[in-house]
């Protein structure tokens, strides 16, 4: 008894002289979350205002900023254009990224196996199961594929990731988009999931002949094996920065409708086939202004000064033309 | 960790008339009793409303289909539930035994001078947090499993005819197997705590008069000690099943999350638990799939309410005998 | 006690049979026993190869900046002081809150509803909130706290974790007031003390190791806890103490920084991983002592 009512006590003298900094709060998907906290600091001495993101999923980043519990919310798929409306919100892209094929098979090194995106498809339909298929065979004639079982892994948690790699075989395969389709979470048919970018890849290190994607960030931060992938143009490319930036730059984002532009399979002989732009949402009727206002001096100095923090953590910019439309849209939507 | 004991005196009430601090006291008692049973109520209500949209949208087919498929927002619980008792069977089926030679080792077999600190090891093994079990799952144990033990157990039972089906697959090291194999060492400290007090509990005269029969050790055990105790020993075993129902982290590291019902103890499944910690962070406020994730809720809590209830009926009878 | 004693063999009519069937049952015997030896030993190799692992893999990342500094964007030299600070807070405001709760339903599952149906029905109850999963109670409070109010808060985290403190302080504080023997009990009322002293001085008295104990293994089992903190106190990357802001946490941290991109965070999250280990494992040693020093 004792025991509590000191620590009732202590508790209570905690909550009255709690500081009281000026924060802004944002939660949502895990992908951006470590560029977000580094711009977080470098804005903390540059503008003097203290971030805090909380990477809770890109679901509950929208959930979040419909109930109006954090300041903004964010996510990698793009929000339902009539739930943007009703849920009086605007979407703005921040930075893009890429996500990437990581094979674990015995004498094969980083971007050495080729890949296409119908045959990505048929591996996780779980209709090519060995190695030694012909057609992969036929792809990759320059190295002896071992007759091994095909184990594809993919994430257990429900993920952005994963919205984008189902994205990306939808755009190449009609059956995968009427079967399976691409969300969050989807129906896998074939392969075992795994938790987090870590451990899709720590499940492919474990077992030879395994396949799995993670985000770009992810696997060369990690150093792991990746694969080359043919893009729409028919041209094998490796995941580099340049074929990332190719397929950026060759996005419609003029004519998206809240910047809900779609960079999967983009056409454009150097450009990597699956990447994607992720995005925050911002509330049109802010009930604190001075709240508001502090989200937009951040995410203005984000736009100008953070592209170096962006690429030094294996993110893609935004092209400048791009983000100028964000904020002169901010502006118009957002008094 | 301990049971119920029915040492102390049927309550003596009212014996010293209405006396204004008492009634106070006896108001405040009752008052957070009457909360606790509230705090259940509302976080059933709660579920239920928010898994009513799926009941509704899918009617009684929501326990008997297997689809899951949040692109074409069908729902059904069977796998999870499926997985859910799959798992908690598997994991009872090792941490029994293992619970059973812990205890008749701490109560007849041990040393004196070695019960409390081993006691207390394997006690300390329920206050690991549940997220460290899922970190050590999927770095220590799935790489052993998907390195030694699956590969070696493919290549040998898997090719038997009847149940190599069973142990088949591609060794991914996480799955059914594995996730039952983590909840067992979870659940090993609680069998194996309950077992160790009930044994206590066997007067020492029947023993002795037994090992004057000329018994060993083992015959005690099994004509004696074990008789004895039987029904609170099945009740805590239900015990240690709840709680493996119910476990959540440690699951997500390993479990694989598919929406197959697995045909192989090696490949991916599913537990209520595990699908509601995956997927809740992506379910969207007012759609279908966080409605049938609620829904899986309300079921796991029924899953546990029969298990309790069960678990209670063994306990009352053991404990007066 | 009707126990069959049908495996003692009656007195021996042939000699060589009744040898032959000892060994037999001396055989049987030995091989339980190293199979009981061998469960205890693999009992202790689990608890073993947790420790170890989280040494291995904690070590790199513990560093005095761990205590000195909050966390940190990936590359700049973060601790984790903002989270070790933030559990601290909501464990001991949890308990602090749940604690009285448990403390007063255990009371009267023992001194006054020990077999009243409302009893009985408080006692199940509060026992299927022993094994409820704790995502769902996060969720609850969730829908009950986070989203009326209209935000994350430190508050909403410690209430989630009090709602989980009370069953278990319920069951042993239950468990340790009916262990109390009657004798006690009629002498006090005998001597003319109402009811609630008898309780409060004495019994209250004669089981504080035991509640104690209770308490200690609720402070260990929530300390730990990541799921419910997730939808209620949110986590927060800089200092704060303030209840009504999201607030960090080490089960949190743990959580997100250890499946990142970046080795330091990693490392961070198995430092985290490391100290929170030890300290509920400290303060479960603590309690089991205090409850074996009275026997």
């Amino acid at each position: 008894m004792r025991l509590a009512a000191t620590a009732l006590a202590l508790g209570l003298g905690v909550f009255a002289f709690a500081a009281q900094a000026q924060q802004i709060t944002g939660a949502g998907a895990t992908f951006p979350a470590p560029v977000y906290t580094k711009w977080g600091e470098a804005a903390k001495a540059a503008a003097g205002l203290e971030l805090n993101y909380q990477a809770i999923g890109s679901g509950g980043g929208q959930n979040q900023i419909l109930n109006r519990t954090v300041d903004f919310g964010a996510s990698d798929a793009p929000m339902d254009p009539a739930k943007l409306e009703s849920g009086k919100l605007l979407q703005l892209p921040t930075v893009m990224g890429a996500v990437v094929p990581i094979v674990n098979l015995p004498g094969i090194a980083s971007n050495q196996l080729k890949l296409t995106g119908p045959l990505l498809t048929e591996i996780y339909a779980g209709k090519i199961v060995k190695w030694n298929d012909p057609k992969l065979v036929e792809l990759n004639p320059g190295f002896a594929l071992p007759n091994l079982a095909i184990a594809p892994v993919y994430r257990a948690d429900g993920s952005g990731t994963t919205f984008v790699f189902a994205s990306y075989l939808s755009a190449v395969s009609p059956e995968w988009k009427e079967k399976v389709g691409a969300a969050t979470s989807v129906k896998w048919p074939a392969g075992t999931g795994s938790k987090g970018n870590d451990g899709v890849s720590a499940t492919v290190a474990n077992l030879k002949g395994a396949i799995g994607y993670v985000e770009n960030a992810f696997a060369s931060q990690n150093k792991l094996t990746t694969a080359q992938l043919r893009n729409r143009d028919g041209k094998f490319v490796s995941p580099t920065e340049a074929a990332f930036v190719a397929a950026a730059s060759n996005g419609d984002w003029a004519n998206a409708k809240n910047f809900a532009v779609n960079l999967i399979d983009q056409a454009g002989a150097a450009s990597w086939p699956i990447v994607s732009a992720t995005f925050i949402l911002l509330p049109k009727d802010p009930k604190d202004p001075a709240r508001s206002a502090n989200v937009r001096k951040f995410f203005e100095w984000a736009y100008k000064s953070g592209d170096a923090i962006a690429k030094g953590l294996d993110y893609i910019a935004l092209p400048a033309a791009v983000k100028e439309a964000a904020l002169k849209t901010w502006s118009a939507e957002i008094k | 960790m301990s049971t119920t004991t029915e040492t102390g005196a049927p309550p003596l009430t009212g014996r010293r008339g209405s006396n204004l601090g008492d009634t106070i006291f006896a108001a405040l008692a009752k008052l957070s009793g009457i909360f606790v049973l509230a705090v259940l109520g509302a976080i059933i209500a709660a579920l239920a409303l928010g898994g009513s949209k799926a009941f509704i949208a899918f009617g009684p087919k929501f326990l008997s289909s297997n689809d899951w498929d949040p692109v074409q927002e069908t729902f059904g619980a069977l796998v999870p539930i499926f997985g859910t008792i799959v798992t908690a069977i598997l994991a009872l089926a090792m941490a029994v035994p293992l619970a059973f030679g812990i205890a008749f080792y701490l109560t007849e077999l041990a040393p004196a001078w070695m019960r409390r600190p081993v006691s207390t090891a394997i006690e300390l093994l329920a206050a690991v947090p549940s997220i460290i079990y899922g970190m050590w799952g999927f770095f220590v144990i799935v790489p052993i499993m998907s390195q030694y033990v699956q590969p070696f157990v493919i290549d040998t039972i898997g090719e038997l005819p009847l149940i190599g089906p069973f142990f088949q697959g591609p060794p991914f090291g996480t799955g059914i197997l594995t996730a039952a194999l983590v909840l067992a060492v979870m659940v090993i400290p609680f069998i194996a705590a309950t077992m160790r007090d009930v044994f206590d509990t066997v007067p020492a005269v029947y023993k002795e008069s037994a090992y004057g029969l000329g018994c060993t050790t083992w015959e005690v055990m099994r004509s004696i000690v074990i008789p004895y105790t039987r029904a609170s020993v099945v009740g805590g075993i239900m015990l240690g099943l709840g709680r493996a129902l119910g476990e959540t982290m440690a699951v997500t590291f390993v479990i694989g999350n598919t929406n197959r019902i697995a045909t192989s103890l090696f490949g991916p499944g599913n537990t209520i638990a595990s699908i509601v910690a995956l997927e809740f962070p992506e379910a969207e406020t007012g759609s279908l799939k966080l409605s049938s994730l609620l829904a899986l809720g309300l079921i796991l809590f029924a899953i546990a309410f029969i298990v309790l209830a069960i678990s209670r009926t063994l306990l009352k009878p053991g404990m007066k005998a | 006690m009707s126990a069959t004693l049908s495996v003692i063999p009656g007195p021996a009519k042939d000699m060589n049979a009744s040898l032959a069937l000892g060994r037999k049952r001396k055989r049987a015997n030995r091989i339980v026993k190293t199979l009981c030896l061998t469960a205890t030993g693999l009992g202790l190799i689990f608890l073993a190869s947790i420790l170890a692992t989280l040494l291995s893999k904690g070590i790199a990342g513990l560093s005095l900046t761990v205590f000195t500094t909050s966390t940190l964007p990936p590359g700049s030299h973060g601790g984790l002081l903002n989270a070790i600070v933030g559990t601290l807070i909501q464990t001991v405001l949890g308990a602090a809150i749940g604690t009285p709760i448990g403390l007063m339903v255990g009371t009267y599952l023992a001194e006054y509803a020990r077999d009243s149906a409302l009893g009985n029905a408080v006692r199940f109850v509060s026992d299927i909130l022993l094994s409820a999963p704790s995502i769902l109670i996060g969720l609850f409070v969730y829908q009950i706290v986070v989203s009326p109010l209209g935000g994350f808060s430190g508050f909403a985290g410690c209430l989630a974790l009090a709602l989980i403190v009370i069953p278990i302080v319920v069951r042993t504080t239950e468990d340790m007031l009916r262990l109390i023997p009657s004798q006690l009990r009629e002498a006090v009322i005998g001597l003319g003390a109402p009811k609630w002293k008898m309780i409060v001085l004495i019994c209250y008295r004669a089981a504080r190791e035991g509640i104690v104990t209770g308490i200690l293994l609720a402070v260990a089992r929530i300390s730990g806890e990541t799921a419910p903190l997730l939808f209620t106190s949110l986590g927060n990357l800089n200092w704060s103490l303030s209840l009504t802001k999201p607030m960090a946490s080490l089960p949190v941290t743990i959580y997100q920084y250890a499946g990142s991109a970046f080795q330091d965070w990693v490392d961070l999250a198995w430092a985290g991983a490391l100290l929170i280990t030890a300290a509920v494992l400290a303060v479960n040693i603590v309690a089991r002592t205090l409850l074996r020093g009275r026997k």
